[in-house]
């Protein structure tokens, strides 16, 4: 099995709103992208989609810290996520999917991952 | 084998805690409990009588509901006297029949003595004892100007307030000296008089009343033996009580010379299948005219009952602590200094209207005995140095100086030992309370759920809080009031701190006073209390990171991800082109349309990137934004008013707009509901909001605090008659007050609930300015109500802030795949794919 790696271009520095998240759509689906001025790294990346209620909504939750670990509060139904491992705090079996995202000049990066299944020999 | 059978006469006070006490004992299974009362309604609360003069009602006051009674089996058979006793035969006697008893209970309480002068019987003449007593003098007050109370004991002192609160002008004729002889001395009768005069009431001492005629100028006039007389036009006989001994004198029973019914240690009487409680009982020649030594004698008949054979009645405590007519009295134990070689120590503050006097043993360690008038702030400690024998400190009347002048302060709860009695009325002590906290309560009412504490006469209610709140301190249980990791404070401090040092972002004020970086706690906290203060639009960038997702999108979010729409339809009152654009719009949108309970429409299904385009066509309408989403002013409901309806006497939907239009953008704690009825008949179901306005001939009438939803709560009414000015400087005073004062997420009712002194209080702050912050509350709402701005109208007039409703800011074409649709009842409804 071999797995590729993209960086593409998803936005703008002008599309971030500090201290919040915005929306992007990709190969692999929704994403929500947050900016964070005040950590390191000021750029993080989870699945847009909330597995609690299925809707497509985390980037519009409120972001902030619990015990010094960057979190957002799905708008939904109120459960936390870490920003850098994608795990749930009310329930640590549920995860979401973290993304990698640069800063590239002007330009936002995300990267995505592309699955490729090898030949096999019959 | 059949059951035996209980009787209990007089379903009263203390007959009610002897079922209570004695259907939770094993005992109970083996009877059968027949109980008989003569008045019309199930026990009631007689301590607190009077309440019925102010609105309480029977079932406000009753002990227990009906369903209790028949729940544990227990025939209640009221309006039904008993009228013989046949100790041989074991039965008693009705109107309406013979029953049979195996064992005997009476708990017949007492009457009101009645001096014989001549012309008591005039039909404006009363007691002061039972509901229909009281029925019977609201009846005659009505066309009366004056009212006379016989006697100026403590009842006779609560009957005279009531007559002032039926609105006449209340007179006490006592035939002794001084007020309250029995609990008072000279000097504290003395000041009790002066301050009840002052209030209006007219005390007339050493006077005998000798015969009672028809008035010349009133309905009756009183003779007195000095050959003064006094005309008024009714009279309340409070000349103290005797105990309804009648039956067990007719058969037999032993009662003693000034009446009672003789008990023992048992509560039993020279029968031994024939027992005696509460006020009827004489034990060791004594009667005991309050309620918790009754309650004391009906758990030990009940633990006799039940086999218990050390269980024993061994007198109680007389001490009162009353308000009477607004004057704190208290007296403890031997206030008459009646003990041999007793001392006593005066301190008289005539100025301030303080009177206390402490008597103690001859060698000045123990306290026998207190009387206390104009403050019973020292009434706890005093007490409890009393009942349990705690050694008196070196200088004993430090315990009666003011502090300043070298006076001890309060004898804290730790002082007490484990057996120190807290509340009388339900037998409770201090180690009771201590297991109730151990075994997991947290707060008062838990302990009071727990232990009974509290609940009877309500003397100890002061005392009881402070024990709590100190034993849940000492297990490091204070309620921690930090609002969460990232700010030490309150949300009532953090307003003060952002408004004092004028902070305008969230980043100073953590900066400054907090932690971290903030969480969806703190932040949307935060983002009310610097919208409340300095007003500035949401959606400003630095506001933007702090809101709600429903505050930076001003839609609310429903479970698909979706939002749903309500402009403001001020008051409910809609022209019918408005009608038609917002179903035009909704058609195009196809959005699911619905009535609110507010009055308004709610238009569900708007993807986030249709909303501006939406609210475009909107506000071109003449919409503004309802603001549904937020923590603030939601609608303002109304009835039709005096325009249309037959009964309304103003216009309740004019003044529901210009409400409506005054305190709508204000952010708030919590969302706040507001309502105007035309008239009493309330349609508009105002008692049930946070803000109630009902029309009355005069004006408005304001009620606080209400509140639907989870927890309903009846509003208070705040203030009546109210101009239309009034009424909109009361509300503004109201509601900046809370807006400044409570904690986050805090709805007003229980913000009401948790401030101290209650309603009382925020009357004080609001109507007579106690704070002298009114000025400045006006001055603030006056500020908020004119840089009001419709938020959506600012929106999308703003690109930069348009550019935030991108579903997705790289495909602005791309639909949500999430979002998928079907149709019910002929509209569009959300399918979820399941997760
Ligand atoms: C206005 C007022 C204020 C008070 N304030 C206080 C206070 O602050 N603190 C305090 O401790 N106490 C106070 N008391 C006293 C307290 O109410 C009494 O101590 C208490 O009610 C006594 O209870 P009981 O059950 O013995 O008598 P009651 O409550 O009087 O009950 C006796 C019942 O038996 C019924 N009955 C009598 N004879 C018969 C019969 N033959 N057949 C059927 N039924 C019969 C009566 O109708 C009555 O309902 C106050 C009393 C009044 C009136
Ligand atoms: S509250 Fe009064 S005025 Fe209003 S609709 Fe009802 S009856 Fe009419
Ligand atoms: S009552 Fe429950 S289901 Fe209905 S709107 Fe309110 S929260 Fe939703
Ligand atoms: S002492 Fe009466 S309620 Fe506690």
């Amino acid at each position: 099995m071999k797995t590729r790696t993209f960086w593409n271009t998803i936005c703008t520095v002008d599309d971030l709103v500090p201290e919040s998240g915005i929306a992007v759509w990709t190969e692999e689906g929704p994403v929500a992208v947050f900016y964070l001025p005040h950590r390191l790294p000021a750029l993080v990346a989870i699945s847009h989609k909330d597995p609690f209620s299925g809707a497509n909504v985390l980037a519009r939750g409120i972001t902030g810290d619990l015990g010094g670990e960057p979190i957002v509060a799905s708008p939904l139904y109120k459960q936390h996520f870490n920003l850098k491992t994608g795990v749930c705090l009310e329930d640590e079996s549920v995860r979401v999917k973290t993304y990698s995202v640069l800063l590239d000049g002007n330009r936002i990066l995300l990267e995505t991952r592309e699955t490729q299944q090898e030949a096999v020999a019959a | 084998m059949s059951n035996k059978t209980l009787i209990v006469i007089g379903n009263g006070m203390v007959g009610h805690h002897f079922l209570e006490q004695f259907v939770a004992s094993p005992a109970a299974s083996g009877y059968d409990i027949l109980v008989f009362g003569e008045e019309k309604q199930r026990a009631y609360d007689r301590v607190h009588l009077s309440e019925y003069f102010t609105g309480s009602t029977h079932s406000d006051l009753a002990m227990g509901t009906a369903d209790w009674y028949s729940e544990h089996g227990i025939q209640l058979r009221l309006h039904e006297q008993v009228t013989a006793l046949n100790p041989d035969q074991r039965s008693v006697t009705t109107p309406k029949g013979d029953y049979g008893y195996d064992e005997l209970v009476l708990a017949t309480g007492s009457f009101p003595f009645v001096p014989p002068i001549e012309g008591r019987e005039h039909p404006h003449c009363f007691v002061y004892r039972t509901l229909e007593d009281l029925d019977a003098i609201r009846h005659s007050a009505q066309k009366g100007k004056s009212g006379v109370v016989v006697g100026g004991g403590l009842l006779g002192l609560e009957a005279a307030n009531a007559l002032k609160s039926l609105g006449l002008q209340a007179h006490v004729v006592e035939f002794a000296p001084r007020l309250m002889p029995v609990q008072l001395d000279t000097d504290g009768g003395a000041l009790l008089r002066h301050k009840i005069e002052e209030l209006g009431v007219q005390v007339h001492t050493e006077k005998a009343t000798t015969s009672i005629v028809e008035g010349e100028n009133a309905r009756i006039r009183m003779n007195f033996s000095d050959d003064s007389h006094l005309e008024t036009d009714l009279i309340v006989f409070s000349a103290g009580i005797r105990p309804q001994d009648t039956l067990a004198r007719a058969s037999g029973l032993s009662v003693g010379e000034r009446g009672g019914i003789v008990v023992n240690d048992q509560c039993t009487t020279s029968d031994p299948h024939i027992h005696a409680i509460g006020e009827c009982a004489l034990w060791n020649q004594k009667i005991f005219g309050l309620v918790a030594p009754g309650y004391t004698m009906a758990r030990t008949l009940a633990a006799i009952l039940n086999g218990d054979r050390d269980a024993a009645f061994t007198g109680a405590d007389m001490s009162t602590k009353l308000k009477l007519l607004g004057v704190d009295v208290g007296s403890i134990g031997d206030a008459h200094g009646q003990t041999p070689g007793a001392r006593n120590i005066r301190f008289n503050d005539e100025q301030a209207g303080h009177y206390r006097r402490m008597v103690v043993s001859e060698d000045g360690k123990t306290l026998l005995g207190a009387i206390l008038v104009g403050d019973n702030s020292h009434y706890d400690s005093l007490l409890q140095y009393a009942l349990n024998g705690i050694t008196l400190p070196h200088n004993p009347e430090t315990l009666i100086l003011p502090e300043n002048q070298g006076g001890a302060p309060a004898l804290g709860p730790d002082a007490l030992p484990e057996t120190a009695s807290i509340c009388s009325c339900h037998n409770v002590t201090k180690g009771d309370i201590c297991c109730a906290i151990d075994a997991g309560c947290v707060d008062l009412p838990s302990v009071k759920a727990e232990t009974k504490a509290s609940t009877g006469c309500g003397g100890c209610t002061s005392l009881l809080k402070n024990l709590v709140d100190n034993e849940l301190e000492k297990r490091g249980v204070a309620v921690n009031k930090d609002l969460c990791e990232h700010f030490p404070y309150s949300r009532q401090e953090l307003f003060h701190l952002v408004k004092v040092n004028g902070i305008r972002t969230f980043r100073t004020l953590i900066s400054q006073h907090g932690k971290g970086q903030g969480c969806d706690i703190c932040k949307p906290a935060v983002g009310s209390i610097l919208a409340t203060c300095w007003n500035e639009h949401i959606l400003a960038t630095d506001h933007v990171p702090l809101q709600d997702t429903n505050d930076t999108f001003m839609a609310n979010m429903q479970k698909n991800g979706t939002y749903s729409i309500v402009p403001r339809i001020p008051g409910g009152e809609i022209t019918p082109d408005k009608l038609i654009v917002l179903g035009e719009v909704a058609k195009e949108y196809d959005l699911y349309t619905k009535i609110t309970g507010g009055q308004r429409v709610d238009l569900f299904g708007a993807t986030l990137s249709e909303l501006p385009e939406i609210w475009e066509k909107l506000i071109a309408a003449g919409f503004e934004t309802g603001h549904a989403y937020g923590k603030s002013l939601r609608t303002v409901k109304s009835c039709v008013g005096n325009t249309w309806c037959r009964y309304g006497v103003q216009d309740s939907v004019g003044m529901a707009i210009v409400l409506e239009n005054r305190y709508k953008g204000l952010r708030a704690p919590h969302k706040v509901k507001m309502a105007v009825s035309g008239c009493t008949r309330e349609c508009a179901e105002a008692q049930s909001k946070d803000f109630g306005v009902i029309a009355t001939e005069n004006g408005w009438n304001l009620y606080v605090c209400g509140n639907g939803g989870m927890r309903p709560r009846h509003a208070d009414l705040f203030a009546t008659d109210l101009s239309d000015e009034a009424l909109i400087r009361t509300i503004d005073r109201v509601v900046m007050f809370y807006v400044r004062t409570a904690d986050r997420l805090q709805r007003t009712s229980v913000w009401m609930e948790n401030l101290e002194g209650g309603l009382d209080y925020l009357k004080q702050v609001v109507l007579e300015d106690s704070l002298s912050i009114c000025a400045e509350l006006e001055e603030h709402m006056n500020s908020i109500a004119d840089t009001y701005q419709c938020e959506w109208k600012t929106a999308v007039e703003d690109p930069e802030k348009r550019k935030r409703f991108r579903e997705f800011v790289n495909l602005p074409e791309q639909k949500d795949p999430v979002q998928q649709w079907t149709t019910e009842r002929g509209q569009r409804r959300p399918v979820l794919e399941s997760v």
